[in-house]
């Protein structure tokens, strides 16, 4: 069918894909745009001049709150839950491929983790916390919060990365005499290398944008999420828009540079 | 393709990976145990832990300042029993089944376009992640970007003025049912996209041209081979829209301006006048029933058996 004329429903569909993307980045790029509003202009449009006076109040301590450790502590979050996710995912993911007693159920476990509405693992750590006697924090509390959502993903990630995954590659290494290490370090972790800068991807996004899952469980600190969600209720000027525009140009960065790091990873893999 | 299958997450059936050498050699069965180790520490203090401290908790009693061990119903009596509850239940299906219908038909075509009109694999990738970025950004922000859009004052009401299509703005556009809908189709569609490109992307192609052959025109090839065979990933879609729907309260309490209510936002409300037996009571009701939707979802479709 590759061959054919574009028919109508090409065209229509096309349509269709366009004002998805349109729906998708157009209120994004509402708040990009009104995030260099003038000094006196506000929460609307018309834009009352161009200034860059909104990113400016970022900085400043009484009108944000607390932006800049809201969001180191995010960053830091995002990491701790990315390698995290990244190395148990796949030894989950190298535990699968074979047979053992309760893979079944275990599987199912980490299946549940992602329908569990969120706010109830949110309550029902928080509470574990509070009977034993532990203070909620967003490096303990928060931090197994967050993974009981990203775990799911590259579990399931691996899964289908190890289920594409050819057994001749080991088995020639293993013929060549390699040993089991040797086989996985030099055969097998290269090969799903850009997989698991994926997972990566997913531990690190997914922890930083996560709300629901902090909300009983970050203690003291708030981390970004929460200090945004805070403003949406009491911040009327253009300055939310501000911190909206860093915190999703920072998601766009980390995003790129992760794609960046699985062509290069790829492409070195290909002249080896 | 290394990028398509980091993105595209597919419920996989773990037995059936496939079996290799080393799986036949005697001892080395311990191995597989001390990897999976960890993944089930975590989620056993995570996830299982925390649901059992709720379910004993929503027994307990309580008062304005502290909650006491005790094994009362009351909890559960109060929730069940008061009608606002069941309204809020009644409301948050209501938002589940509207974005659940809108989500599945944006996602079936956006998908369908993708696997079937885009004819080389790079481009199949790149418009792939245009619709993947937005949803790794933050999703208050995205929430909060309808604000300006939709407003009294917003981009679309004062074009429509502007235009002289309407005398006044329209009230209903921001703070409305109507905003919850859009701003919860705008967060999850991709939830819904992914897996059906997933499902499409495996189907022979060759099962398309041999309807061709046998006379089915476009619309039977469509209702009659790409649609039943896109059930698995409608369901898996299904599944994800359908929990996060049930699970929300942050856009129902931005979107609605604090109008209606979910049932997530009333546990939410709850927790925050420190009333935890009475948020776990329903924590219990809301998890049970999101675990029979999610069977009932199972049980239509097959997911095992498709994949």
């Amino acid at each position: 069918m590759s061959h054919e004329k574009r028919g109508l429903e090409f065209f229509v569909l096309s349509a269709f894909f366009a004002m998805f993307v349109v729906f998708l980045y157009g209120p994004l790029s509402a708040i990009l745009i009104l995030s260099f509003q003038g000094p006196n202009g506000g929460l609307t449009f018309p834009l009352n001049g161009v200034s860059m006076h909104w990113f400016g109040n970022l900085f400043e301590r009484q009108a944000v709150g607390d932006f800049g450790g809201s969001f180191r502590r995010s960053t830091a979050l995002g990491l701790m839950v990315m390698v995290v996710t990244v190395v148990v995912s796949l030894l989950a993911g190298l535990a699968f491929r074979r047979k053992f007693l309760g893979a079944t159920p275990l599987f199912y476990l980490a299946v549940a983790s992602l329908v569990v509405p969120s706010i109830i693992i949110s309550l029902g750590i928080g509470v574990v916390f509070q009977q034993i006697g532990f203070r909620p924090a967003w490096y303990s509390s928060a931090f197994g919060a967050h993974l009981t959502w990203t775990l799911p993903f590259g579990v399931l990630i691996m899964f289908a990365v190890f289920n594409r995954f050819s057994p001749a590659y080991e088995e020639a290494a293993r013929d060549l005499g390699a040993s089991s290490w040797q086989t996985f370090a030099h055969v097998v972790l290269p090969m799903i290398a850009p997989s698991l800068i994926g997972v990566g991807l997913f531990g690190f996004t997914l922890s930083y944008d996560e709300f629901a899952r902090t909300l009983m469980t970050s203690g003291t600190y708030n981390t970004l999420p929460l200090e945004i969600y805070g403003m949406t209720t009491n911040v009327t000027t253009p300055v939310l828009y501000a911190l909206g525009t860093v915190t999703t140009l920072f998601s766009f960065v980390v995003i790129a540079a992760t794609l960046g790091a699985i062509v290069l990873v790829n492409r070195r893999r290909l002249r080896a | 393709m290394a990028v398509a299958a980091t993105e595209q997450p597919a419920i996989v059936e773990p037995t059936r990976a496939p079996r290799t050498r080393s799986s036949r050699r005697a001892g080395a069965g311990w191995v597989s145990y001390v990897q999976a180790l960890p993944l089930a520490l975590i989620l056993a203090c995570f996830l299982l832990l925390p649901i059992l401290m709720i379910t004993v908790v929503s027994f307990w009693d309580y008062d304005f300042a502290s909650m006491y061990p005790d094994f009362v119903t009351m909890n559960y009596a109060d929730t069940l029993g008061s009608w606002v509850t069941w309204k809020t239940y009644l409301n948050t299906l209501k938002y589940a089944f509207m974005v659940w219908a809108l989500t599945l038909f944006i996602g079936f075509w956006v998908a369908y376009y993708l696997a079937f009109h885009i004819r080389t694999a790079a481009m199949q990738m790149v418009l792939f992640l245009v619709c993947t970025v937005p949803f790794l950004t933050s999703n208050i922000i995205r929430m909060i970007s309808w604000i300006p859009v939709l407003g009294r004052n917003g981009l679309v009401n004062t074009s429509l003025v502007d235009i002289g299509l309407i005398p006044a703005p329209i009230e209903w556009l921001l703070y409305s049912d109507f905003a919850v809908v859009l701003a919860m189709v705008h967060l999850y569609t991709l939830f819904m996209v992914t897996p059906i490109f997933n499902t499409l992307m495996r189907i022979d192609r060759s099962l398309v041209e041999a309807a061709r052959d046998a006379g089915a025109n476009g619309w039977q090839v469509l209702t009659a081979v790409i649609l039943p065979l896109a059930k698995p990933g409608m369901a898996i879609g299904t599944i994800f829209v359908v929990t996060l729907v049930m699970a929300d309260f942050s856009t129902v309490q931005v979107m609605s301006g604090g109008q209606s209510a979910s049932v997530a936002l009333m546990m939410k409300n709850q927790m925050s006048l420190l009333q935890y037996p009475a948020a776990a009571a329903n924590a219990v009701v809301l998890l049970i029933l999101v675990l029979f939707m999610v069977a009932g979802i199972l049980r239509i479709v097959d997911i095992r058996k498709e994949l």
